[in-house]
């Protein structure tokens, strides 16, 4: 499909759409929790990929995973109204689970959230507020009570924790 | 505590956009000059990304299909540069800045770097600080220049719309083609394919860095164009490896961890 947008078909663009939009739809959904803002997140990732698929590299991620990347990066952008900070050829991940069909999307997400069940509250919700509402450490450790190297150390730990559950 | 432990939880923060100031300023720096902690973040991103599947939502409304469609059809694909395309996603995104993009991306690390020591050349107040970055102002500066003028250099063989002729004996019908440039010291790596037959759909061509002991590294994933070119530049690598051969197998096109079919192309070095 990627080889398609290069090429200027915009068939391929409602291929694409039509696959990844719910996961994009979603990001922008959960950190704006407003439609009308996610939709908007929604037309600039998608077009931001038409206008530039050489940004997305297949053999550094999956385009799934990348898209996901890029809508929170772009929804948080929105949300605290500041301009973009990371240019999407900037965006560069290993390679991931795709997950462009429904039903493997369900299962992983219900991955996801098992472990996010075992994380203890502290530790899920300073991930949350670092990956949901575009928190910075300085801004968890103050809102939460809890010394900086805390904060570190819990986002990291959750992050090992969720690839090592894509590991097994 | 290793440079790279005394780096691993904020490489975490920056995956998700959450380091601020002067440690960020201090990671950029690093980065710039550390190709294992690039790979590192480029896996915590991934990681990031397994996190979006915890939102769940309703789906779109129909209309923004018919919204996303309708604007890419008054934008007709260009033919473009990569740097005139980025620049036009760029103004599409309401920056001012537009910076001028390559393929070259730890290119892009350097210029950061050399921003981020200008910055905080402004703001050091001790004299232990003042040195270490005038120091990597130095080097990050150095390394722009150095890039410059490899992609000055380099520009024939990999800009877009550059001719590429190979030349064969006559009556010999093209061969696949492969060329490996390896600069072990700095794990940057360039591989220029040519008359490369064309592949089903899910498949690309997977290149191997084959160590003088271990196991085939994965060196990057490419598909042949139309004519049967293709490339892979800097492809992410452990620092220091020796190459005792480069190799060529098809693969998913996603990549692989270890080489699934066999090699179909094979050179060591001249």
């Amino acid at each position: 499909m990627v080889m398609g947008l290069k090429s200027g078909d915009q068939g391929a663009m409602a291929e694409l759409y039509d696959r990844y939009s719910s996961v994009v739809y979603s990001v922008a959904l959960r950190v704006l929790g407003d439609t009308g803002a996610a939709e908007d997140v929604l037309q600039e990732v998608f077009l931001q990929l038409w206008r530039n698929p050489s940004a997305f590299d297949a053999a550094r991620g999956s385009l799934g995973s990348w898209l996901a990347v890029i809508t929170r990066n772009r929804a948080i952008d929105f949300l605290r109204k500041r301009r973009p900070e990371t240019d999407i050829e900037d965006v560069v991940l290993s390679v991931s689970p795709d997950l462009a069909g429904e039903a493997e999307r369900a299962r992983a997400a219900e991955k996801v959230r098992g472990v996010m069940g075992t994380m203890t509250p502290a530790q899920r919700s300073a991930l949350e507020m670092a990956y949901w509402e575009g928190m910075s450490h300085s801004e968890i450790a103050n809102k939460t009570g809890e010394p900086l190297g805390t904060i570190k150390t819990r986002i990291r730990a959750g992050l090992i924790a969720l690839r090592q559950a894509f590991q097994v | 505590m290793s440079e790279h432990q005394q780096y691993a939880e904020d490489l975490a923060l920056h995956a998700l956009d959450a380091l601020r100031g002067e440690e960020r300023t201090k990671l950029e720096l690093h980065l710039a000059t550390c190709a294992s902690c690039r790979l590192e973040l480029e896996q915590l991103r991934g990681d990031t990304a397994l996190l979006a599947l915890s939102a769940a939502g309703p789906r779109a409304p129909q209309r923004a299909r018919q919204r996303l469609l309708e604007a890419v059809a008054r934008e007709p694909r260009l033919a473009a540069t990569s740097a005139g395309l980025s620049a036009e996603v760029g103004r599409a995104a309401g920056k001012d800045d537009v910076r001028p993009r390559s393929w070259w991306g730890w290119l892009g690390w350097a210029a950061t770097a050399a921003v981020v020591v200008f910055a905080l050349s402004l703001w050091r107040e001790n004299s232990a600080l003042k040195q270490t970055v005038a120091s990597a102002s130095s080097q990050a500066a150095q390394s722009r220049r150095e890039m410059e003028e490899l992609r000055r250099i380099a520009a024939p063989i990999l800009e877009p719309e550059a001719q590429k002729v190979t030349l064969v004996a006559a009556k010999s019908p093209p061969q696949p083609q492969g060329k490996a440039f390896y600069l072990r010291s700095r794990g940057t790596l360039v591989f220029l394919a040519s008359n490369m037959p064309a592949l089903p759909p899910q498949k690309a061509y997977e290149l191997w860095l084959i160590p003088t002991s271990g196991a085939p590294i994965p060196a990057g994933v490419f598909k042949p164009d139309a004519h049967g070119s293709g490339s892979v530049v800097n492809p992410p690598l452990p620092a220091g490896t020796e190459a005792k051969a480069f190799a060529i197998t098809v693969e998913n096109e996603a990549g692989s961890g270890a080489p699934t079919t066999p090699v179909l192309m094979i050179g060591a070095g001249e």
